[in-house]
């Protein structure tokens, strides 16, 4: 698998992404916000952190970077792509995946772990958990507040597009769980194609028993075996 | 071409819950003020556009709102010639 981290300015998780999509054994390129082609990838990461200082809303800047046209062409090509946190804020700036990421609920930063539950494993990014495994998994955001309008909501519940949820020790969705006011508790959600998905939660910063947990690591396994079994997704993506 | 003062603002779709609009009711009521009913926080742009006319450049505007400035999930927007408006620009 070869794997580009889009590093935007104010980026701060493009080194543990690399070394996650590292630990799997993918073939990781940083590639910078004013690249142009994604030629050669196959699969693409965006990394979280406070791209352009979140100005105006996060992630609103970052979509208008020059590799970001790259991005979208990869991604209606067919191609994966991965936004965690900071990057799933682009994705839904750029129109990637339906919704918004607003401010959290309680005003307050959110940087601890919290507890997902896995409602999808049939996809390119998860079919090495369990289905409604329980994942313990650091977040790191002050906007992580998932919104959309009425008829989107109710879409990405009919279709199953949501990936993850924020629950409790027992796996439900309850408001104690919930970190930052999510709807349905949504922490992470895919496109219909389901080639795009977008997380709050960092997967890649739980990689190693070290750090305090290795839920992170099916993740990458699960993007990884795709290409080990199907070879390169997309080629040409531009 | 003149040049048009712009005052562009961006608040909270009406029915979207927003967190800092509750944060501060909640804050003026413990200060006294039980009257307030609602409270939603949006922000608000001060531009200065070259135009030909004071019509083209509120378009232009609106454009920029519906491209970048705005988010339409999230957000509503409108777009004012500064002088038409109330008080002073900063």
């Amino acid at each position: 698998m070869r794997a580009a981290v889009v590093t935007f300015p104010g980026s701060n998780g493009d080194y543990d992404l690399y070394k996650a999509a590292q630990h799997v054994g993918a073939d990781v390129s940083f590639v910078w916000h004013r690249e142009r082609d994604l030629d050669g990838f196959d699969v693409v990461l965006l990394p979280g952190g406070f791209s352009y200082g979140d100005y105006l809303r996060a992630g609103a800047i970052a979509r208008l970077s020059r590799i970001m046209e790259a991005v979208v062409a990869f991604a209606k090509a067919g191609g994966p792509v991965l936004g965690i946190c900071n990057g799933f804020q682009t994705l839904c700036e750029a129109g990637l995946l339906p919704g918004a990421l607003v401010r959290n609920e309680s005003l307050l930063f959110q940087g601890r772990d919290v507890l997902l539950r896995v409602d999808r494993t049939d996809t390119l990014f998860t079919h090495d958990y369990d289905e409604g495994q329980l994942l313990r998994i650091p977040i790191a955001h002050g906007d992580g507040n998932y919104e959309a309008d009425r008829a989107t909501l109710e879409r990405l519940e009919a279709e199953g597009l949501v990936v993850f949820r924020y629950v409790d020790a027992a796996g439900e969705t309850t408001d104690e769980a919930n970190p930052n006011g999510s709807w349905h508790n949504i922490a992470g959600i895919i496109n219909e194609a389901g080639n795009v998905m977008g997380m709050m939660p960092h997967p890649e910063r739980a990689m190693e028993a070290l750090l305090g947990s290795t839920d992170g690591v099916a993740l990458f396994t699960s993007l990884a075996s795709s290409f080990a079994a199907a070879g390169p997704a997309v080629r040409e993506a531009t | 071409m003149t040049r048009y003062p712009l005052e562009i603002r961006i608040k909270p779709r009406p029915g979207l819950l927003d967190p800092q609009g509750k944060a501060i009711h909640g804050a003026l009521h413990s200060l006294g003020w039980p009257d307030v009913e609602d409270v939603r926080v949006g922000k608000v742009i001060y531009m200065d556009l070259e135009a030909e006319s004071a019509e083209s450049a509120v378009a232009a505007a609106e454009a920029m709102c519906r491209k970048l400035l705005a988010n339409p999930v999230t957000e509503d927007f409108a777009v004012a010639l500064a002088d038409a408006l109330e008080g002073a620009r900063p």
